[in-house]
Protein backbone atom coordinates (compact mmCIF):
# COMPACT_ATOMS: atom_id res chain seq x y z
CA UNK A 1 0.00 0.00 0.00
CA UNK A 2 2.39 2.66 0.97
CA UNK A 3 6.18 2.77 1.24
CA UNK A 4 7.60 5.29 2.99
CA UNK A 5 10.99 5.47 1.53
CA UNK A 6 10.61 4.66 -2.03
CA UNK A 7 8.76 7.54 -4.06
CA UNK A 8 6.27 5.04 -6.05
CA UNK A 9 5.34 7.74 -8.98
CA UNK A 10 7.01 11.14 -10.25
CA UNK A 11 5.19 13.79 -7.71
CA UNK A 12 2.62 15.78 -9.25
CA UNK A 13 3.80 19.20 -8.84
CA UNK A 14 7.37 19.11 -10.35
CA UNK A 15 5.86 21.91 -13.19
CA UNK A 16 5.00 25.31 -12.81
CA UNK A 17 7.94 25.99 -10.52
CA UNK A 18 8.03 29.12 -10.48
CA UNK A 19 3.94 29.53 -9.27
CA UNK A 20 4.18 26.82 -6.70
CA UNK A 21 7.51 27.47 -5.08
CA UNK A 22 6.49 29.73 -2.41
CA UNK A 23 3.63 27.56 -0.93
CA UNK A 24 5.81 24.57 -1.34
CA UNK A 25 9.07 26.55 0.56
CA UNK A 26 5.89 27.59 2.65
CA UNK A 27 4.40 23.82 3.65
CA UNK A 28 7.94 22.10 3.27
CA UNK A 29 9.06 24.66 6.18
CA UNK A 30 5.98 23.80 8.28
CA UNK A 31 6.12 20.42 7.40
CA UNK A 32 9.31 20.19 8.84
CA UNK A 33 8.55 22.22 12.15
CA UNK A 34 6.20 19.56 12.75
CA UNK A 35 8.76 16.70 12.06
CA UNK A 36 10.79 18.37 14.78
CA UNK A 37 7.81 18.12 17.26
CA UNK A 38 7.17 15.02 16.52
CA UNK A 39 11.32 14.09 17.60
CA UNK A 40 11.40 16.18 20.90
CA UNK A 41 9.66 14.48 23.00
CA UNK A 42 11.74 11.35 22.55
CA UNK A 43 14.51 13.09 22.65
CA UNK A 44 13.27 14.90 25.83
CA UNK A 45 12.38 11.21 27.16
CA UNK A 46 15.87 10.05 26.60
CA UNK A 47 17.70 12.48 27.91
CA UNK A 48 15.77 13.04 31.05
CA UNK A 49 16.54 9.22 31.44
CA UNK A 50 20.16 9.82 31.27
CA UNK A 51 19.93 12.57 34.13
CA UNK A 52 21.28 12.15 37.26
CA UNK A 53 18.53 12.49 39.93
CA UNK A 54 19.85 16.21 40.95
CA UNK A 55 19.82 17.51 37.89
CA UNK A 56 16.42 16.70 36.53
CA UNK A 57 14.26 19.47 38.08
CA UNK A 58 16.99 22.33 36.93
CA UNK A 59 15.78 24.94 35.60
CA UNK A 60 16.08 26.19 32.97
CA UNK A 61 15.90 22.53 31.43
CA UNK A 62 19.18 20.89 30.42
CA UNK A 63 18.47 19.17 26.92
CA UNK A 64 21.54 17.44 26.59
CA UNK A 65 22.62 16.10 30.16
CA UNK A 66 25.92 17.41 31.55
CA UNK A 67 27.13 14.38 32.67
CA UNK A 68 24.61 11.62 31.00
CA UNK A 69 24.82 8.41 33.31
CA UNK A 70 23.04 5.01 33.16
CA UNK A 71 22.63 5.50 36.64
CA UNK A 72 18.79 5.40 36.11
CA UNK A 73 18.30 2.21 34.48
CA UNK A 74 19.98 0.45 36.89
CA UNK A 75 17.76 1.96 39.77
CA UNK A 76 15.01 0.96 37.91
CA UNK A 77 16.78 -2.99 37.08
CA UNK A 78 17.19 -2.55 40.83
CA UNK A 79 13.83 -1.35 42.18
CA UNK A 80 11.85 -3.18 39.90
CA UNK A 81 12.04 -6.75 38.20
CA UNK A 82 12.37 -4.41 34.53
CA UNK A 83 14.07 -7.45 32.82
CA UNK A 84 11.62 -10.01 33.81
CA UNK A 85 9.02 -7.83 32.33
CA UNK A 86 10.68 -7.20 29.34
CA UNK A 87 10.98 -10.75 28.70
CA UNK A 88 6.76 -11.04 29.74
CA UNK A 89 6.36 -8.61 26.93
CA UNK A 90 8.18 -10.85 24.82
CA UNK A 91 7.20 -14.20 25.44
CA UNK A 92 3.43 -12.82 25.49
CA UNK A 93 3.63 -10.89 22.39
CA UNK A 94 5.87 -13.56 20.28
CA UNK A 95 3.27 -16.22 21.50
CA UNK A 96 0.15 -13.84 20.21
CA UNK A 97 1.62 -13.60 16.69
CA UNK A 98 2.90 -17.12 16.74
CA UNK A 99 -0.73 -17.98 17.25
CA UNK A 100 -2.81 -15.27 15.60
CA UNK A 101 -0.35 -15.99 12.63
CA UNK A 102 -1.39 -20.01 12.37
CA UNK A 103 -5.45 -19.56 13.55
CA UNK A 104 -6.41 -16.24 10.95
CA UNK A 105 -4.14 -17.56 8.41
CA UNK A 106 -6.06 -21.63 8.69
CA UNK A 107 -9.37 -19.57 9.20
CA UNK A 108 -9.05 -17.45 6.46
CA UNK A 109 -7.98 -20.66 4.08
CA UNK A 110 -11.53 -21.79 5.13
CA UNK A 111 -13.46 -18.66 4.28
CA UNK A 112 -11.69 -18.10 1.16
CA UNK A 113 -11.38 -21.68 -0.36
CA UNK A 114 -13.18 -24.49 1.26
CA UNK A 115 -16.69 -24.64 0.56
CA UNK A 116 -19.20 -24.97 3.71
CA UNK A 117 -22.65 -24.59 4.95
CA UNK A 118 -23.31 -21.21 6.33
CA UNK A 119 -19.55 -19.99 5.50
CA UNK A 120 -20.90 -16.12 4.28
CA UNK A 121 -23.15 -16.33 7.43
CA UNK A 122 -20.01 -17.23 9.65
CA UNK A 123 -17.82 -14.81 8.27
CA UNK A 124 -20.02 -12.03 8.08
CA UNK A 125 -20.46 -12.95 11.77
CA UNK A 126 -16.71 -12.40 12.08
CA UNK A 127 -16.83 -9.12 10.47
CA UNK A 128 -19.40 -7.79 13.09
CA UNK A 129 -17.54 -8.65 15.86
CA UNK A 130 -15.36 -6.01 14.46
CA UNK A 131 -17.87 -3.34 15.50
CA UNK A 132 -18.16 -4.24 19.10
CA UNK A 133 -15.44 -1.96 21.61
CA UNK A 134 -13.66 -3.89 23.78
CA UNK A 135 -15.51 -2.36 26.61
CA UNK A 136 -18.47 -4.68 25.51
CA UNK A 137 -16.93 -7.64 26.33
CA UNK A 138 -14.28 -6.88 28.52
CA UNK A 139 -16.45 -7.68 31.47
CA UNK A 140 -17.52 -10.68 30.44
CA UNK A 141 -14.02 -11.62 29.31
CA UNK A 142 -12.68 -11.09 32.75
CA UNK A 143 -14.69 -13.28 34.66
CA UNK A 144 -13.98 -16.09 32.07
CA UNK A 145 -10.33 -16.01 32.36
CA UNK A 146 -11.05 -15.43 36.22
CA UNK A 147 -12.48 -18.59 36.70
CA UNK A 148 -10.30 -20.59 34.23
CA UNK A 149 -7.85 -19.33 37.19
CA UNK A 150 -5.89 -17.34 34.31
CA UNK A 151 -5.54 -13.96 36.34
CA UNK A 152 -1.95 -13.59 37.05
CA UNK A 153 -0.45 -16.43 34.30
CA UNK A 154 0.73 -16.15 31.05
CA UNK A 155 -2.74 -17.97 29.55
CA UNK A 156 -4.75 -15.32 30.44
CA UNK A 157 -1.98 -12.35 28.31
CA UNK A 158 -2.05 -14.66 25.35
CA UNK A 159 -5.27 -17.14 24.98
CA UNK A 160 -7.90 -14.66 24.51
CA UNK A 161 -5.62 -12.48 21.94
CA UNK A 162 -4.85 -15.76 19.78
CA UNK A 163 -8.30 -14.92 18.06
CA UNK A 164 -8.55 -12.05 15.43
CA UNK A 165 -11.66 -11.41 13.27
CA UNK A 166 -9.59 -8.94 12.33
CA UNK A 167 -6.28 -11.33 11.26
CA UNK A 168 -8.63 -13.75 9.63
CA UNK A 169 -10.28 -10.73 7.95
CA UNK A 170 -6.77 -9.82 6.60
CA UNK A 171 -5.84 -13.09 5.33
CA UNK A 172 -8.91 -13.92 3.65
CA UNK A 173 -8.98 -11.02 1.60
CA UNK A 174 -5.21 -12.23 0.52
CA UNK A 175 -5.96 -15.98 -0.08
CA UNK A 176 -8.75 -14.65 -2.41
CA UNK A 177 -6.15 -12.99 -4.72
CA UNK A 178 -4.44 -15.46 -5.25
CA UNK A 179 -4.78 -17.45 -8.68
CA UNK A 180 -7.06 -20.77 -7.98
CA UNK A 181 -4.89 -22.59 -10.99
CA UNK A 182 -2.02 -23.35 -8.64
CA UNK A 183 -3.84 -25.34 -6.26
CA UNK A 184 -5.88 -26.62 -8.82
CA UNK A 185 -2.99 -27.76 -10.70
CA UNK A 186 -1.43 -29.04 -7.18
CA UNK A 187 -4.66 -31.27 -6.42
CA UNK A 188 -4.30 -32.69 -10.00
CA UNK A 189 -0.90 -34.14 -8.77
CA UNK A 190 -2.80 -35.42 -5.73
CA UNK A 191 -2.27 -32.92 -3.27
CA UNK A 192 -4.75 -32.83 0.03
CA UNK A 193 -5.46 -29.64 0.87
CA UNK A 194 -3.09 -29.42 4.04
CA UNK A 195 -0.43 -29.83 1.88
CA UNK A 196 -1.76 -27.44 -0.59
CA UNK A 197 -1.74 -24.81 1.97
CA UNK A 198 1.71 -25.25 3.70
CA UNK A 199 3.18 -25.76 0.23
CA UNK A 200 1.92 -23.65 -2.37
CA UNK A 201 -0.55 -21.13 -0.22
CA UNK A 202 1.92 -20.27 2.88
CA UNK A 203 5.05 -19.41 0.89
CA UNK A 204 3.15 -16.94 -1.67
CA UNK A 205 1.50 -15.36 1.61
CA UNK A 206 5.12 -13.89 3.01
CA UNK A 207 3.39 -9.94 2.66
CA UNK A 208 0.56 -10.77 4.11
CA UNK A 209 1.84 -12.72 6.84
CA UNK A 210 4.35 -10.19 7.73
CA UNK A 211 1.59 -7.27 7.79
CA UNK A 212 -0.72 -9.65 10.58
CA UNK A 213 2.47 -10.62 12.37
CA UNK A 214 4.03 -7.10 12.94
CA UNK A 215 0.25 -5.52 13.61
CA UNK A 216 -0.24 -8.34 16.05
CA UNK A 217 3.31 -7.98 17.49
CA UNK A 218 2.80 -4.45 18.12
CA UNK A 219 -0.76 -4.40 19.29
CA UNK A 220 -0.36 -7.23 21.93
CA UNK A 221 2.90 -5.10 23.48
CA UNK A 222 1.57 -1.93 23.59
CA UNK A 223 -1.79 -3.37 24.91
CA UNK A 224 -2.45 -1.51 28.56
CA UNK A 225 -6.21 -2.53 29.49
CA UNK A 226 -6.32 -5.64 29.20
CA UNK A 227 -3.05 -6.67 31.06
CA UNK A 228 -4.52 -3.83 33.41
CA UNK A 229 -7.62 -5.97 34.53
CA UNK A 230 -5.92 -9.10 35.19
CA UNK A 231 -2.62 -8.66 36.64
CA UNK A 232 -1.41 -7.29 39.71
CA UNK A 233 1.65 -9.46 40.01
CA UNK A 234 4.72 -7.85 38.74
CA UNK A 235 6.57 -10.65 38.15
CA UNK A 236 3.82 -11.37 35.22
CA UNK A 237 3.59 -7.64 34.09
CA UNK A 238 3.72 -6.48 30.54
CA UNK A 239 6.07 -3.14 29.89
CA UNK A 240 3.42 -0.41 29.50
CA UNK A 241 1.30 -1.92 32.72
CA UNK A 242 4.82 -1.82 34.77
CA UNK A 243 5.57 1.09 33.50
CA UNK A 244 2.14 2.89 34.62
CA UNK A 245 3.10 2.06 38.18
CA UNK A 246 6.20 2.88 38.01
CA UNK A 247 4.80 6.05 39.14
CA UNK A 248 4.01 4.85 42.50
CA UNK A 249 6.79 3.06 42.85
CA UNK A 250 8.80 5.40 44.63
CA UNK A 251 7.65 7.62 47.34
CA UNK A 252 7.89 11.33 47.33
CA UNK A 253 8.11 13.53 44.50
CA UNK A 254 7.87 12.07 41.22
CA UNK A 255 11.27 10.44 39.98
CA UNK A 256 11.03 11.74 36.11
CA UNK A 257 14.49 10.06 35.04
CA UNK A 258 13.47 6.49 36.53
CA UNK A 259 10.19 6.35 34.21
CA UNK A 260 11.52 8.15 31.40
CA UNK A 261 14.35 5.36 31.89
CA UNK A 262 11.49 2.58 31.93
CA UNK A 263 9.70 4.81 28.69
CA UNK A 264 12.96 4.59 26.59
CA UNK A 265 12.86 0.53 28.05
CA UNK A 266 9.47 0.43 26.61
CA UNK A 267 9.34 2.20 23.57
CA UNK A 268 12.85 1.36 22.08
CA UNK A 269 12.00 -2.25 20.92
CA UNK A 270 8.64 -1.24 18.58
CA UNK A 271 11.19 1.55 17.12
CA UNK A 272 13.73 -1.12 16.59
CA UNK A 273 10.90 -3.22 15.27
CA UNK A 274 9.76 -0.06 12.84
CA UNK A 275 13.55 1.15 11.50
CA UNK A 276 13.61 -2.48 10.25
CA UNK A 277 10.38 -3.84 9.25
CA UNK A 278 8.75 -0.28 8.30
CA UNK A 279 6.57 -1.27 5.69
CA UNK A 280 4.95 -4.11 7.41
CA UNK A 281 4.75 -2.04 10.50
CA UNK A 282 3.08 0.77 7.91
CA UNK A 283 0.90 -1.61 6.02
CA UNK A 284 -0.37 -3.58 9.64
CA UNK A 285 -1.41 -0.06 10.69
CA UNK A 286 -3.11 1.39 7.54
CA UNK A 287 -5.05 -1.65 7.10
CA UNK A 288 -6.81 -1.82 10.48
CA UNK A 289 -6.96 1.36 12.17
CA UNK A 290 -8.27 -0.85 15.23
CA UNK A 291 -6.86 0.00 18.66
CA UNK A 292 -6.81 -3.67 19.38
CA UNK B 1 -10.89 -28.67 -1.98
CA UNK B 2 -12.12 -31.26 -3.98
CA UNK B 3 -12.05 -33.99 -1.07
CA UNK B 4 -15.26 -35.73 -0.20
CA UNK B 5 -17.17 -37.05 2.67
CA UNK B 6 -15.38 -37.71 6.30
CA UNK B 7 -11.34 -36.21 4.80
CA UNK B 8 -13.44 -33.23 3.64
CA UNK B 9 -15.28 -32.92 7.28
CA UNK B 10 -11.53 -33.38 9.24
CA UNK B 11 -10.23 -30.81 6.78
CA UNK B 12 -12.60 -28.07 7.29
CA UNK B 13 -12.42 -29.12 11.29
CA UNK B 14 -8.78 -28.48 11.40
CA UNK B 15 -8.94 -25.27 9.41
CA UNK B 16 -12.00 -23.33 11.26
CA UNK B 17 -12.64 -25.41 14.46
CA UNK B 18 -9.33 -23.31 16.76
CA UNK B 19 -10.90 -20.52 14.95
CA UNK B 20 -14.16 -20.93 16.02
CA UNK B 21 -14.09 -21.98 19.40
CA UNK B 22 -11.76 -19.77 20.29
CA UNK B 23 -14.01 -16.54 18.96
CA UNK B 24 -16.93 -18.42 20.40
CA UNK B 25 -15.55 -17.98 23.82
CA UNK B 26 -13.52 -14.92 23.91
CA UNK B 27 -14.99 -13.04 21.46
CA UNK B 28 -19.14 -13.93 20.68
CA UNK B 29 -19.86 -15.47 24.01
CA UNK B 30 -18.65 -12.79 26.02
CA UNK B 31 -20.63 -10.15 23.80
CA UNK B 32 -23.82 -11.93 24.55
CA UNK B 33 -23.06 -12.37 27.96
CA UNK B 34 -22.41 -8.77 28.18
CA UNK B 35 -25.54 -7.96 26.53
CA UNK B 36 -27.71 -10.42 29.13
CA UNK B 37 -25.63 -9.09 32.00
CA UNK B 38 -26.81 -5.52 30.96
CA UNK B 39 -29.97 -6.64 32.11
CA UNK B 40 -28.91 -8.10 35.86
CA UNK B 41 -27.46 -6.57 39.25
CA UNK B 42 -24.48 -8.44 39.82
CA UNK B 43 -21.89 -8.21 42.09
CA UNK B 44 -19.60 -11.03 41.49
CA UNK B 45 -20.18 -12.49 45.42
CA UNK B 46 -23.98 -13.47 45.19
CA UNK B 47 -25.58 -14.71 42.31
CA UNK B 48 -26.78 -12.21 39.56
CA UNK B 49 -30.47 -11.07 39.67
CA UNK B 50 -32.49 -9.95 36.82
CA UNK B 51 -33.64 -6.04 37.17
CA UNK B 52 -34.56 -5.72 33.30
CA UNK B 53 -34.14 -1.81 32.08
CA UNK B 54 -32.94 -1.03 35.55
CA UNK B 55 -29.60 -0.49 34.95
CA UNK B 56 -30.42 1.79 32.31
CA UNK B 57 -32.70 4.07 33.92
CA UNK B 58 -29.99 4.42 36.34
CA UNK B 59 -27.81 5.95 34.50
CA UNK B 60 -30.23 8.46 33.29
CA UNK B 61 -29.99 9.92 37.06
CA UNK B 62 -26.06 9.08 37.26
CA UNK B 63 -24.35 12.81 37.02
CA UNK B 64 -21.06 10.86 36.68
CA UNK B 65 -21.90 8.95 33.58
CA UNK B 66 -23.45 12.34 32.65
CA UNK B 67 -20.22 13.80 32.90
CA UNK B 68 -18.04 11.44 31.63
CA UNK B 69 -20.15 11.32 28.30
CA UNK B 70 -20.36 15.11 28.21
CA UNK B 71 -15.81 15.00 28.35
CA UNK B 72 -15.89 12.12 25.90
CA UNK B 73 -17.73 14.13 23.29
CA UNK B 74 -15.77 17.19 24.20
CA UNK B 75 -12.67 15.09 23.98
CA UNK B 76 -14.40 13.94 20.48
CA UNK B 77 -15.04 17.33 19.28
CA UNK B 78 -11.76 18.60 19.93
CA UNK B 79 -9.64 15.56 18.23
CA UNK B 80 -11.46 14.61 15.21
CA UNK B 81 -11.80 17.78 13.14
CA UNK B 82 -7.31 18.60 13.99
CA UNK B 83 -6.12 15.57 13.81
CA UNK B 84 -7.50 15.06 9.92
CA UNK B 85 -6.94 18.33 9.16
CA UNK B 86 -3.38 17.82 9.94
CA UNK B 87 -3.29 14.46 9.00
CA UNK B 88 -4.21 15.75 6.11
CA UNK B 89 -1.81 18.48 5.70
CA UNK B 90 1.18 16.59 6.61
CA UNK B 91 -0.07 13.84 3.95
CA UNK B 92 -0.31 15.95 1.17
CA UNK B 93 3.05 17.92 2.04
CA UNK B 94 4.74 14.69 2.24
CA UNK B 95 3.60 13.66 -1.24
CA UNK B 96 5.09 16.57 -2.89
CA UNK B 97 8.73 15.72 -4.24
CA UNK B 98 10.36 17.25 -1.38
CA UNK B 99 14.10 16.55 0.21
CA UNK B 100 14.15 13.59 2.55
CA UNK B 101 10.35 12.95 2.10
CA UNK B 102 11.17 9.62 3.34
CA UNK B 103 12.93 10.29 6.65
CA UNK B 104 9.59 12.82 7.50
CA UNK B 105 7.20 10.32 7.06
CA UNK B 106 8.69 7.99 9.21
CA UNK B 107 9.09 10.75 12.09
CA UNK B 108 5.50 11.77 11.85
CA UNK B 109 4.70 7.71 11.94
CA UNK B 110 7.54 7.21 15.59
CA UNK B 111 4.39 7.90 17.92
CA UNK B 112 2.07 5.63 15.96
CA UNK B 113 4.31 2.54 17.10
CA UNK B 114 4.97 3.80 20.50
CA UNK B 115 3.18 2.78 23.66
CA UNK B 116 0.24 4.86 24.55
CA UNK B 117 1.55 4.77 28.31
CA UNK B 118 5.23 5.52 27.31
CA UNK B 119 4.03 8.38 25.41
CA UNK B 120 1.33 10.24 27.85
CA UNK B 121 4.20 9.84 30.55
CA UNK B 122 6.41 11.43 28.36
CA UNK B 123 4.11 14.35 28.01
CA UNK B 124 2.98 14.41 31.51
CA UNK B 125 6.77 15.15 32.03
CA UNK B 126 6.93 17.70 29.35
CA UNK B 127 3.61 19.51 30.74
CA UNK B 128 5.23 19.40 33.81
CA UNK B 129 3.87 22.99 35.26
CA UNK B 130 7.00 23.87 37.04
CA UNK B 131 9.75 21.90 35.79
CA UNK B 132 8.77 20.29 32.06
CA UNK B 133 10.03 21.68 28.73
CA UNK B 134 6.52 23.14 27.70
CA UNK B 135 6.15 25.68 30.13
CA UNK B 136 10.03 26.63 30.58
CA UNK B 137 10.00 27.04 26.38
CA UNK B 138 6.62 29.01 26.74
CA UNK B 139 8.99 31.08 29.85
CA UNK B 140 11.14 31.84 27.53
CA UNK B 141 9.09 33.77 25.32
CA UNK B 142 7.41 35.31 27.82
CA UNK B 143 4.38 33.36 28.63
CA UNK B 144 3.34 31.90 32.03
CA UNK B 145 2.04 28.65 30.76
CA UNK B 146 -1.01 27.13 33.01
CA UNK B 147 -0.53 23.96 35.16
CA UNK B 148 -2.01 21.38 32.24
CA UNK B 149 -3.15 18.48 34.01
CA UNK B 150 -3.41 19.90 37.78
CA UNK B 151 -5.94 22.68 36.13
CA UNK B 152 -9.47 21.78 35.36
CA UNK B 153 -9.51 24.12 32.54
CA UNK B 154 -6.44 23.00 31.00
CA UNK B 155 -6.27 18.96 31.26
CA UNK B 156 -8.94 18.00 28.51
CA UNK B 157 -7.16 20.37 25.64
CA UNK B 158 -3.62 18.84 27.73
CA UNK B 159 -4.90 15.04 26.54
CA UNK B 160 -6.20 16.17 23.15
CA UNK B 161 -3.12 17.66 22.16
CA UNK B 162 -1.22 14.78 23.07
CA UNK B 163 -3.40 12.60 21.00
CA UNK B 164 -3.19 14.74 18.43
CA UNK B 165 0.55 14.31 18.96
CA UNK B 166 0.54 10.90 18.63
CA UNK B 167 -2.48 10.08 15.85
CA UNK B 168 -1.06 12.65 13.07
CA UNK B 169 0.87 9.88 11.85
CA UNK B 170 -1.83 7.50 11.75
CA UNK B 171 -4.16 9.50 9.52
CA UNK B 172 -1.00 10.99 7.12
CA UNK B 173 -0.42 7.01 6.73
CA UNK B 174 -4.10 5.97 5.65
CA UNK B 175 -4.38 9.31 3.59
CA UNK B 176 -1.00 9.19 1.74
CA UNK B 177 -2.51 5.58 0.54
CA UNK B 178 -5.19 7.22 -1.18
CA UNK B 179 -3.26 9.75 -2.37
CA UNK B 180 -0.85 7.33 -4.11
CA UNK B 181 -3.88 6.44 -5.64
CA UNK B 182 -4.59 9.45 -7.63
CA UNK B 183 -3.24 9.96 -10.90
CA UNK B 184 -0.55 12.79 -11.34
CA UNK B 185 -2.39 13.40 -15.12
CA UNK B 186 -5.29 14.64 -13.22
CA UNK B 187 -3.45 16.89 -10.80
CA UNK B 188 -1.62 18.14 -14.21
CA UNK B 189 -4.85 19.11 -16.10
CA UNK B 190 -6.26 20.72 -13.33
CA UNK B 191 -2.90 23.17 -12.95
CA UNK B 192 -3.18 23.66 -17.03
CA UNK B 193 -6.77 24.74 -16.76
CA UNK B 194 -4.95 27.44 -14.07
CA UNK B 195 -6.11 25.70 -10.71
CA UNK B 196 -3.81 27.37 -7.78
CA UNK B 197 -2.71 25.09 -5.38
CA UNK B 198 -5.30 25.43 -2.55
CA UNK B 199 -7.76 24.87 -5.20
CA UNK B 200 -6.12 22.02 -6.41
CA UNK B 201 -6.24 20.66 -2.74
CA UNK B 202 -9.62 21.31 -2.01
CA UNK B 203 -11.59 20.69 -5.11
CA UNK B 204 -9.63 18.25 -7.30
CA UNK B 205 -7.69 16.14 -4.42
CA UNK B 206 -10.08 15.96 -1.21
CA UNK B 207 -13.11 14.60 -3.54
CA UNK B 208 -10.91 12.63 -4.86
CA UNK B 209 -9.27 11.35 -1.46
CA UNK B 210 -12.80 10.90 -0.50
CA UNK B 211 -12.77 6.97 0.57
CA UNK B 212 -9.38 7.43 2.39
CA UNK B 213 -10.66 10.39 4.27
CA UNK B 214 -14.20 8.77 5.31
CA UNK B 215 -11.99 5.08 6.63
CA UNK B 216 -9.80 7.74 8.30
CA UNK B 217 -12.50 9.62 10.07
CA UNK B 218 -14.55 6.69 10.84
CA UNK B 219 -11.32 5.45 12.98
CA UNK B 220 -10.79 8.35 14.43
CA UNK B 221 -14.49 8.95 15.90
CA UNK B 222 -14.86 5.02 17.00
CA UNK B 223 -11.41 5.90 18.63
CA UNK B 224 -12.31 8.89 20.48
CA UNK B 225 -15.20 7.47 22.18
CA UNK B 226 -13.04 4.66 23.38
CA UNK B 227 -10.34 7.37 24.50
CA UNK B 228 -8.83 5.50 27.80
CA UNK B 229 -5.03 5.04 28.00
CA UNK B 230 -3.79 8.18 27.69
CA UNK B 231 -6.89 9.77 30.29
CA UNK B 232 -5.87 7.04 32.31
CA UNK B 233 -1.83 7.65 32.85
CA UNK B 234 -1.79 11.32 32.69
CA UNK B 235 -4.83 12.19 34.92
CA UNK B 236 -6.92 9.45 36.04
CA UNK B 237 -9.92 11.41 35.57
CA UNK B 238 -9.35 14.41 37.10
CA UNK B 239 -8.51 16.88 38.23
CA UNK B 240 -11.42 17.08 39.89
CA UNK B 241 -12.87 14.46 37.90
CA UNK B 242 -12.46 17.15 34.30
CA UNK B 243 -11.29 14.51 32.46
CA UNK B 244 -13.15 11.00 33.36
CA UNK B 245 -14.17 9.57 30.29
CA UNK B 246 -16.77 6.49 29.26
CA UNK B 247 -14.43 3.59 29.38
CA UNK B 248 -12.71 5.10 32.42
CA UNK B 249 -16.61 4.86 34.01
CA UNK B 250 -17.08 1.17 32.93
CA UNK B 251 -13.71 -0.15 34.33
CA UNK B 252 -14.29 1.44 37.36
CA UNK B 253 -17.78 0.46 38.41
CA UNK B 254 -16.80 -3.52 36.92
CA UNK B 255 -13.76 -3.26 38.52
CA UNK B 256 -13.63 -0.63 41.79
CA UNK B 257 -17.72 -0.83 42.58
CA UNK B 258 -17.84 -4.42 41.59
CA UNK B 259 -21.10 -3.39 39.65
CA UNK B 260 -20.80 -5.59 36.76
CA UNK B 261 -24.49 -5.06 35.28
CA UNK B 262 -24.37 -1.48 35.40
CA UNK B 263 -20.62 -1.42 34.11
CA UNK B 264 -22.04 -3.85 31.33
CA UNK B 265 -25.40 -1.47 30.34
CA UNK B 266 -22.53 1.39 30.37
CA UNK B 267 -20.98 0.05 27.94
CA UNK B 268 -24.08 -0.83 25.30
CA UNK B 269 -24.47 2.74 25.47
CA UNK B 270 -20.93 3.16 24.39
CA UNK B 271 -21.66 0.73 21.86
CA UNK B 272 -24.68 2.21 20.84
CA UNK B 273 -22.52 5.32 20.28
CA UNK B 274 -20.28 4.06 18.02
CA UNK B 275 -22.59 2.29 16.45
CA UNK B 276 -25.10 4.98 15.25
CA UNK B 277 -21.58 7.20 14.54
CA UNK B 278 -20.53 4.44 11.77
CA UNK B 279 -23.97 4.17 10.84
CA UNK B 280 -24.50 8.48 9.86
CA UNK B 281 -21.06 8.04 8.44
CA UNK B 282 -21.74 5.22 5.80
CA UNK B 283 -24.54 7.07 5.14
CA UNK B 284 -23.09 10.07 4.48
CA UNK B 285 -20.68 8.62 2.21
CA UNK B 286 -23.40 6.65 0.11
CA UNK B 287 -24.62 10.35 -0.15
CA UNK B 288 -21.08 11.86 -1.02
CA UNK B 289 -20.78 9.33 -4.06
CA UNK B 290 -24.47 9.20 -5.03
Amino acid sequence: MIHPTASPRPAPRATKRSRVGWAQLLTTTLVCIGAVGMVIPFLWMLSTSLKPAESVLSVPPQLIPNSPTISAYLEVAQTFPILRVMLNSFVVASAVTFGQLVICSMAGYAFARLRFWGRDALFALYLGTLMVPFAVTMTPLFIIVKNLGWTNSFFGLIIPALFSAFGTFLMRQFFVSIPIELEEAATLDGADTLTIFWRVIVPLSGPALATLGVFAFMASWNNFLWPLLIVSDRQLMTLPLALSTLQGVYPGQTQWNLIMAGAVITVAPMLLIFAFAQRWVVEGVASSGLKG
Amino acid sequence: MYERGLKRSLTLTLFLAPSMIGMGVFVLGPILASLALSFTKWDLLTPPSFVFLDNFAALLRDPEFWSALQHTLTFLVGYVAPVMLLGLLVAVALNTRIPARGALRALYFLPVVSSWVAVALVWKWLLNPSYGLVNNALLGIGITGPAWLFDPAWAMPAVIFTSLWKDIGFVMTILLAGLQGIPPEILEAASIDGATGSQRLWRVVVPLLAPSLFFALTISLINSFQVFDQVYVMTSGGPAGSTSVLIERIVKNAFSYSQMGYAAAMSWVLFGLVFITSYAISKARSRWSL
